[in-house]
């Protein structure tokens, strides 16, 4: 059993008590976005309200407090990821442009032609397309580490795969399709014995995971905090300071200089180098609030009633007939994403229907176009957990997915 | 229940377990795909014009959901044996109705069919799935008018 108060805490999320078409919303798509507690959305109003204000330059009390503030949460950000460092957390809009950074940063001074960044088959596509740009740039080459048959990192072919012409290792901690966990430590030790780095992208591991840069022996990590109760609109790059030191600005103008001239200039040190422009002070505060509300309950209670939830949707769904469920058997092996298919059912068509019970899942290729194929299936649907779902829950998506199979013509039991 | 009624109606079940010119054309005078980037559904669309203009066969590979499906093998059925003028007035007359509110009948008398997926239109992320097949018709007969022409 797990230690959150479910009940407590599903009242500090004023959307839950939505109501679609009469019905009450079981939001299952939390690998999507996550919702907002009460507190981050207080956080944003009382910025506007109290002391809107821009950060690092004013001298007067409001911008004091809005710097404070601002750069307080650099310190609760290094804190949550176990960062040696405040500077080496850098505020981006999400994980995409983190990942742009260090692709177009680090990527344009570092890969060489020949050389070959190594992602797996379940990158997001935010995870690879900015790799293929620079593969095609640099001619370089993408290599993909292979999968065992329940969709797990093959580990001993990643020891062929991993080697003296590789650059860069990219992946994800956790697959936002199979529910996958990375074996990162032993990816990040294998690229590092290359003299390669390894860049994690944490989208939907560190929002359910306790995660610590150090003991994942990682050289980036980058997440957003949309997933993880925070507000839209800010994701965090970190990197080791030597790394990032040596990078190139990604992009120019104020914030990020420390002296400028008709002709040159001279570029901010660590973090604000890569900090042009103003920032999202409003949303970067309210994510400090986000990361409190966690902290608060324990992430080792967050998993383990992610894992509680998993194993009781794994259980449930295998009941259905025709039904295929993607990756690892295991809720102690993945995180708290389930993605399946009905046969005869299109997952459009179930989330459609689902959506009319008031069941908001995913469908469709959850932006992984190449483990699609992989799978061989145009898309699939998706259910994903948080800390405010309930086995009930899990109950609801089950009435309605036999629903869909009744409006659907009971082909999945044919 | 709105779905059933709006959206999964018996004639869409129908197209859509039973899908209408399911299959490929050898040497089709057009040969296109469509995609949906929303959810990755694709669509191949072979079309075989005589010098005349007249859609001789159509066929249509579809991995898509109920509503593609439907939508392609009832527009398969609507066009067959029409001549091009004429498909690119049906098809115009599908996409008034699937992208304007106005609530006029579109489709009377043998097109009376078409009218079946005008529900869909309350699901504005679905639209997009009815209307593939038709905007990979559309891509299909500008090919085969530029073939004709070389």
């Amino acid at each position: 059993m797990s230690n959150l108060d479910v009940e407590k805490i599903r009242q500090d999320f004023p959307i839950l008590d939505r109501v679609i078409d009469g019905k009450r919303l079981v939001y299952l798509d939390n690998a999507a976005t996550s919702h907002k507690p009460v507190q981050v959305i207080k956080s944003i109003s009382n910025y506007y309200e109290q002391y809107n204000s821009n950060v690092h330059r004013g001298i007067h009390t409001m911008s004091e407090e809005a710097t404070t503030a601002y750069e307080g949460v650099r310190e609760t950000v290094a804190n949550f990821i176990g960062a040696k460092e405040t500077c080496e957390v850098i505020f981006t809009r999400n994980t995409t442009e983190a990942i742009n950074l260090v692709a177009y940063s680090w990527g344009r001074q570092n890969v060489l032609p020949g050389d070959e960044i190594v992602l797996s088959p379940m990158e997001h596509h935010s995870n690879l397309v900015p790799w293929q740009q620079l593969a095609q740039e640099r001619e370089a080459k993408l290599v993909f580490l292979e999968l065992t048959e329940d969709g797990q990192i093959n580990m001993e072919s990643a020891k062929q795969l991993i080697g003296s012409k590789t650059r860069l290792v990219a992946v994800t901690q956790m697959s936002n399709v199979l529910g996958t966990i990375t074996p990162v430590t032993e990816l990040a030790r294998l690229a590092h014995q290359h003299n390669a780095i390894i860049l994690v992208d944490g989208a939907q591991g560190v929002p359910h995971l306790k995660t610590s840069v150090a003991e994942l022996e990682c050289d980036f990590y980058v997440f957003s905090l949309h997933k993880m109760l925070g507000p839209t609109g800010v994701g965090i790059l970190w990197g080791k300071k030597e790394i990032l030191n040596a990078m190139p600005p990604f992009m120019f103008g104020g914030d990020m200089i420390s002296s400028v001239h008709r002709d040159k200039s001279r570029w901010n040190e660590l973090p604000w180098k890569f900090e042009a422009g103003t920032p999202n002070i409003a949303d970067v505060i309210a994510s400090g609030v986000a990361i409190e509300y966690l902290q608060n309950l324990g992430m080792d209670n967050v998993r383990a009633h992610e894992v509680e939830i998993t194993a009781y949707a794994l259980k449930r769904l295998g009941e259905i007939k025709g039904i295929t469920i993607y990756g690892p058997k295991d809720a102690n092996l993945r995180g708290g994403v389930v993605a399946f298919n009905v046969e005869g059912i299109h997952p459009h068509d179930l989330g459609q229907i689902l959506s009319d019970s008031g069941v908001a899942i995913r469908a469709g290729h959850h932006c992984c176009q190449p483990l699609m194929k992989d799978l061989k299936v145009m898309g699939t649907a998706r259910a994903s957990f948080y800390i405010y779902n309930t086995l009930e829950e899990v109950d609801l998506l089950m009435a309605a997915l036999k629903e869909a199979d009744k409006v659907m013509g009971h082909v999945a039991c044919r | 229940m709105s779905l059933a009624d709006d959206l999964y109606r018996e004639t869409i079940l129908d197209h859509y377990h039973n899908p209408r010119n399911n299959g490929s054309i050898d040497n089709a005078s057009a040969t296109v795909e469509g995609v949906n980037p929303l959810c990755g559904d694709e669509l191949t669309l072979y079309l075989n014009v005589s010098p005349a203009g007249l859609i001789e066969d159509v066929k249509l590979m579809a991995h898509g959901c109920s509503i593609n499906t439907a939508s392609g093998s009832m527009m398969s059925e609507a066009i067959l044996g029409q001549s091009v003028e004429r498909a690119e007035e049906i098809i115009e007359s599908f996409k008034n109705m699937m992208l304007t509110k106005s609530d006029e009948v579109a489709f009377e008398d043998e097109l009376e069919e078409l009218e079946a997926l005008r529900g869909v239109k309350k699901y504005p992320v679905r639209i997009k799935c009815a209307l593939l097949p038709w905007n990979t018709l559309l891509e299909g007969i500008q090919t085969a008018k530029s073939t004709k022409k070389e």
